[in-house]
């Protein structure tokens, strides 16, 4: 039976999304205005999606790795090692041009790694990218030299302060970033062979797909993800701070992507899902600013509204719920 | 050049010479936390400088956020016979038999910068500043600003439950106690860092009609400042006129925005903790004086009378 459009909308994610917001509204009235000022939209939404941005992108390429039953911990470390990278030589002269295709480089090349230990050497994901996690905010540190590198280059400022028709640079970058990914995966086979290898990947070998390649490419994209998410961030400030860039940004970007309905046991995946749960957790976010409650109950907040979430998703809710939908139909029925 | 001239040259080198060599008998080991912050680095380097200009030979060792690390660090400095030890203590708690080692060996141990849970007599003393005051100062500084008038702050926290958030507040809220008119209309934290400053800011500009009603900012440390003064340019405010920017730390980047009228005040925080400590050492090891157990450093006020332009530029080569 195929479901109504509409239907397809209506999802937990979309549902869960739309209740926060109006529970933001509730708390704010003014949280839907939006003006328009300087060129560009200004207000509460604008916010959640431009402060959105980085957790979505990085969410993107989380969201393949966890596909394919991995994780990557190390992004938050890969956004310090990007930002400082291109910090640092807009700071040494070079244009900003050269400064971000160098950042993704080296992002990727952070990826790269990642993937050579899980595929080659078969570590597991999660120790696999620990290692990055914890070597790569020393590796910022040390680009850095413990100190805010701070730039003036208005090239690279525009990444993350710019708007484009509007609205603010950092959520076309991820909005493009989601839609390109989105098409690569599932306009061809690739996101089938993702969700083979994500949920058997010796069958998947034994089937003939390049189980090796698929990986490191998967956590090439997320090292990619998390140097335009850094960059952004950098740009942001005006400076690299490989102290408190990204720092625990992962666990936002696993959160998201968990939200957006993929299991962590890898196989089916959503992009666009896991993007609206990073939207829904900066929505928390900037509702918890707006609302004026007291800083003290800021993570109360959020872990409440994250469980009735989950509890939501959760299988035996969704039987709950179409349980009483049957049941409710027969009623009806005379 | 005649023999006269010649020994006169040498002896004034002996001299010269002389000075340093005699002070280089002290040895002090100094244990520092790591490189958490731009601050500690600061520390660092202000320590350097302050042992070089004494004369002071400063064996250093960098425990990259770990007591362990600083637990050998000082072990092998009493293995080395140095004259006294300087430590930062990376947490309050477990410091007892390394100090009563210390102790034992006659090695004066001076605290820098943080306290410790340990009995009084296991060190000389410690050097710290007053958070508290800190606030106070800040606070104090926005009272004679804003006089009688109506005043709406919106507050940068620190991470919450750490102490200088905690106590930066109270100082704050002790200094404009007695003032009616000035009232902290929101207040959340921004976890010290310049992005959640940023996004903080954005927030209360947002629920305080466009930031039209806020008067002041009070951020628990400089970074968190000029994440905010961003957010209010982004806004279309101006930072500096149209609300009063006042935080704590007083490090490069916040005399930067004075220099451009985007901040109003800064208390800092010396990152000079070793020079007070070398001055009680040098006291203590000539005569035995007692130096008073809690040395406060002093938390000075700077606005942009008092050459920000200046101090940006002597500040800048500190590592901040």
């Amino acid at each position: 039976m195929r479901r109504h459009p509409l239907m397809r909308i209506l999802n937990a994610q979309t549902v869960a999304l739309a209740g926060v917001l109006l529970l933001n509204w509730f708390l704010f009235p003014g949280f839907f205005d939006i003006a328009w000022q300087d060129g560009r939209f200004f207000g509460s939404l604008i916010d959640v999606l431009n402060r959105g941005a980085p957790v979505a992108i990085l969410a993107v390429g989380m969201t393949v790795v966890i596909a394919t039953k991995g994780v990557d911990l190390s992004v938050g470390a890969v956004m310090a090692v990007a930002g400082a990278v291109a910090a640092t030589m807009v700071v040494d002269g070079y244009s900003a041009f050269t400064a971000i295709v160098v950042a993704l480089a080296v992002g990727t090349l952070c990826g790269v790694w990642n993937g050579l230990l899980v595929a080659l050497l078969d570590i597991q994901p999660i120790i696999a990218t620990l290692v990055l996690m914890v070597a790569g905010r020393g590796l910022a540190q040390l680009i850095t030299e413990g100190s805010i590198v701070t730039f003036s280059d208005p090239h690279l400022i525009f990444m993350g302060t710019g708007s484009f028709l509007g609205f603010p640079m950092a959520a076309v970058i991820a909005l493009v970033l989601m839609i390109a990914v989105t098409l690569a995966v599932r306009r061809t086979a690739i996101g089938l062979f993702i969700e083979a290898v994500g949920i058997n990947r010796s069958a998947a070998t034994f089937a003939g797909i390049r189980s090796r390649m698929l990986l490191i490419s998967v956590y090439a994209l997320s090292g990619f993800c998390a140097a335009v998410a850094g960059i952004i961030v950098a740009a942001d400030i005006r400076g690299a701070d490989a102290n408190n860039s990204g720092l625990w940004l992962e666990l936002d970007a696993i959160l998201a992507v968990v939200i957006g309905g993929t299991s962590l046991l890898g196989g089916r995946f959503s992009i666009p899902m896991a993007v609206i749960g990073a939207i829904i957790i900066q929505a928390m976010n900037t509702g918890i600013l707006v609302s004026g409650f007291p800083p003290e109950f800021n993570l109360i907040v959020k872990a409440g509204v994250i469980i009735l979430i989950l509890v939501l998703q959760s299988p035996i809710a969704q039987q709950l719920l179409i349980f009483s939908r049957r049941n409710a139909g027969k009623r009806s029925t005379p | 050049m005649s023999i006269l001239a010649r020994l006169a040259l040498a002896a004034s080198i002996a001299t010269a010479l002389s000075t340093p060599l005699l002070a280089a008998e002290m040895t002090v080991g100094f244990s520092q936390i790591g490189s958490e912050s731009g601050w500690r680095a600061a520390e660092t380097s202000v320590t350097k400088q302050q042992a070089e200009e004494r004369g002071i030979d400063l064996k250093f060792a960098d425990a990259q956020q770990k007591q362990e690390n600083q637990i050998k660090a000082i072990r092998g400095f009493i293995a080395q016979g140095v004259d006294a030890i300087l430590v930062a203590p990376v947490v309050a708690t477990g410091w007892d038999d390394v100090l009563t080692e210390a102790k034992e060996a006659d090695i004066p141990v001076v605290l820098l910068d943080r306290g410790v849970d340990a009995s009084e007599d296991l060190y000389l003393a410690s050097v710290a500043s007053d958070q508290v005051k800190e606030g106070r100062v800040a606070g104090q500084w926005l009272v004679d600003t804003v006089g009688d008038k109506e005043c709406k702050v919106v507050e940068l926290q620190g991470t919450v439950g750490s102490t200088p958030a905690i106590n930066r507040k109270k100082g704050f809220e002790e200094a404009i106690a007695g003032h009616a008119n000035i009232t902290i209309a929101r207040s959340q934290t921004g976890d010290f860092t310049r992005s959640k400053g940023k996004e903080v800011m954005e927030g209360f500009i947002k629920a305080e009609n466009g930031g039209k009603d806020i008067c002041a900012m009070y951020a628990h440390n400089d970074d968190m400042a000029v994440g905010a003064i961003q957010a209010m340019k982004d806004a279309g405010l101006k930072p500096g006129s149209d609300i009063y920017v006042v935080s704590i730390d007083a490090v490069p980047d916040i005399f930067a925005a004075m220099v451009a009228g985007e901040a109003n005040a800064t208390v800092e925080l010396t990152p000079n903790m070793a020079g007070p400590a070398f001055d009680v050492l040098a006291a203590y090891l000539k005569d035995g004086t007692k130096p008073e157990k809690f040395i406060i450093t002093e938390s000075k006020l700077y606005t942009p009378a008092d050459n920000p332009q200046g101090e940006y530029d002597t500040r800048k080569g500190l590592g901040y």
